[in-house]
């Protein structure tokens, strides 16, 4: 194994540490806007992480591309999804928890 | 062989997890509940699909079997919810506890149907090599490279063209039933609107990168229409409006582009080269890239059309 190898695997390893964290979170936070705070954590950076673990793996720039455009992607849905059910929890009057 | 006892880990806790969501999406009284578990198996069901090396249905199963019928199921259950319509079908439904045999008939069919699966895989003889060297002997006169889209679009095009008839007989049972709904005051909120304007250039995109690589690698008609009607639906759910002034005829031709595409094209080849869909090599590429971008907007706006639900135009109004 290369450097790069071991770069990917801890870069992975990362993103994974992140997505355990956030799944934790989602079950175990008290109400609706803690959870989604600890998924969209989750989301951004474990798979932000994971993505740069895996494009060290890659030959083609395209490819590199297309995993960089799937993260841009999912930043930009994850968080005005966050934002929209955030925003819906409000407007039904639930209340952060205290 | 550590690289493979730990795909054999993966693949029976994918197994597991899906049976569990299976019987938790069927077990559970909640309604909304079931449909969010339903789309998580559809989640997981494609990444099945990825593991056995067909990424082609897993492609389809993610956006069709859990985005868009997610989707559908949502808005159905929306409408189930709401006081008019709730009711009238709850006087409708059987209880199941006091009607036993709605439970027990389709479970002794289901146990029917799994005897009947497992006696023909096990009666398959091991030497039989599937359809598989028949395919790649054929593709260089497919016109593509891809062999699932040869099978789809060439050898097998019949079937592709009924499926896009049943796809338009499911739109026409949903708006026999009635006209559309009156609209809802939609979430109006910048953050949607911002989202749904970014958003759907990039969703015409990758529709048209995948319909396009579809004939050298996965991707195609269905899983690039189910991106176009995908942005129907965001689009429908922020609150757009096509004009008033917009003519009915245009969606209903775009709704008719592929059938007819696919029927055109059935009667010429039937009396051109004699046989149903036998297209000439030399220009089947070209004949299956056509007859997909036709299919492509029609399964887009059909699976918008469905999402709207109902009727969209009525007598004296134009499209709501």
């Amino acid at each position: 194994m290369t450097i790069i190898d071991y770069l990917s695997i801890i870069l992975i390893i990362i993103g994974a540490f992140f997505f355990l964290a956030g799944t934790l979170g989602l079950l175990r936070f008290p109400d609706i806007y803690t959870r989604l705070h600890a998924l969209t954590k989750a989301d951004n950076l474990g798979l932000g992480i994971t993505i740069i673990g895996l494009m060290l793996q890659l030959e083609s720039i395209m490819a590199v591309g297309k995993l960089l455009l799937i993260w841009l992607l999912v930043l930009l849905s994850g968080a005005s999804v966050a934002h929209l059910i955030a925003k819906g929890a409000v407007q039904r009057k639930i209340r952060p928890w205290k | 062989m550590e690289i493979s006892l730990l795909s054999t880990i993966f693949d029976v806790l994918l197994g597991l997890s899906l049976l569990g969501l299976a019987w938790s999406a069927l077990a559970t009284t909640d309604l909304f509940k079931a449909v969010l578990l339903f789309i998580a198996f559809g989640l997981l069901m494609a990444l099945v699909w990825v593991r056995l090396n067909a990424p082609d249905v897993a492609l389809a199963e993610a956006a069709i079997g859990a985005g868009i019928t997610g989707a559908l199921m949502l808005s159905a259950l929306a409408r189930l919810n709401s006081p008019h319509t709730g009711r009238a079908i709850a006087s409708h439904t059987t209880d199941p506890e006091k009607d036993p045999s709605i439970q027990w008939w389709p479970f002794i069919s289901l146990v029917l149907v799994f005897i009947g699966l497992a006696y023909s895989v096990f009666t398959f003889s091991p030497a039989f090599m599937g359809l598989q060297p028949d395919v790649y002997s054929q593709l260089v006169n497919s016109g593509v490279e891809n062999p699932v889209t040869a099978v789809l679009l060439n050898f097998r095009g019949y079937d592709t063209l009924l499926e896009m008839l049943v796809l338009f007989v499911a739109l026409l049972g949903v708006w026999s039933l009635g006209e559309n709904p009156a609209v809802k005051t939609p979430f109006i909120s910048p953050v949607l609107d911002t989202l749904s304007r970014l958003l759907t250039p990039v969703f015409i995109l990758v529709a048209a990168y995948i319909l396009w690589v579809g004939a050298h690698a996965p991707g195609g008609a269905f899983q690039a229409g189910s991106i176009l009607g995908a942005a129907g639906i965001l689009l429908l759910l922020s609150g757009w409006q096509l004009r008033k002034d917009t003519s009915s005829l245009f969606f209903r031709v775009l709704l008719l582009a592929g059938p007819l595409a696919f029927v055109a094209l059935a009667a010429i080849t039937l009396l051109i080269q004699g046989q149903l869909l036998e297209y000439p090599p030399a220009q089947a590429g070209l004949l299956i890239l056509i007859l997909e971008t036709f299919a492509t907007l029609s399964i887009g706006v059909t699976l918008a059309a469905l999402f709207l639900g109902g009727f969209p135009w009525s007598k004296n109004r134009a499209l709501k």
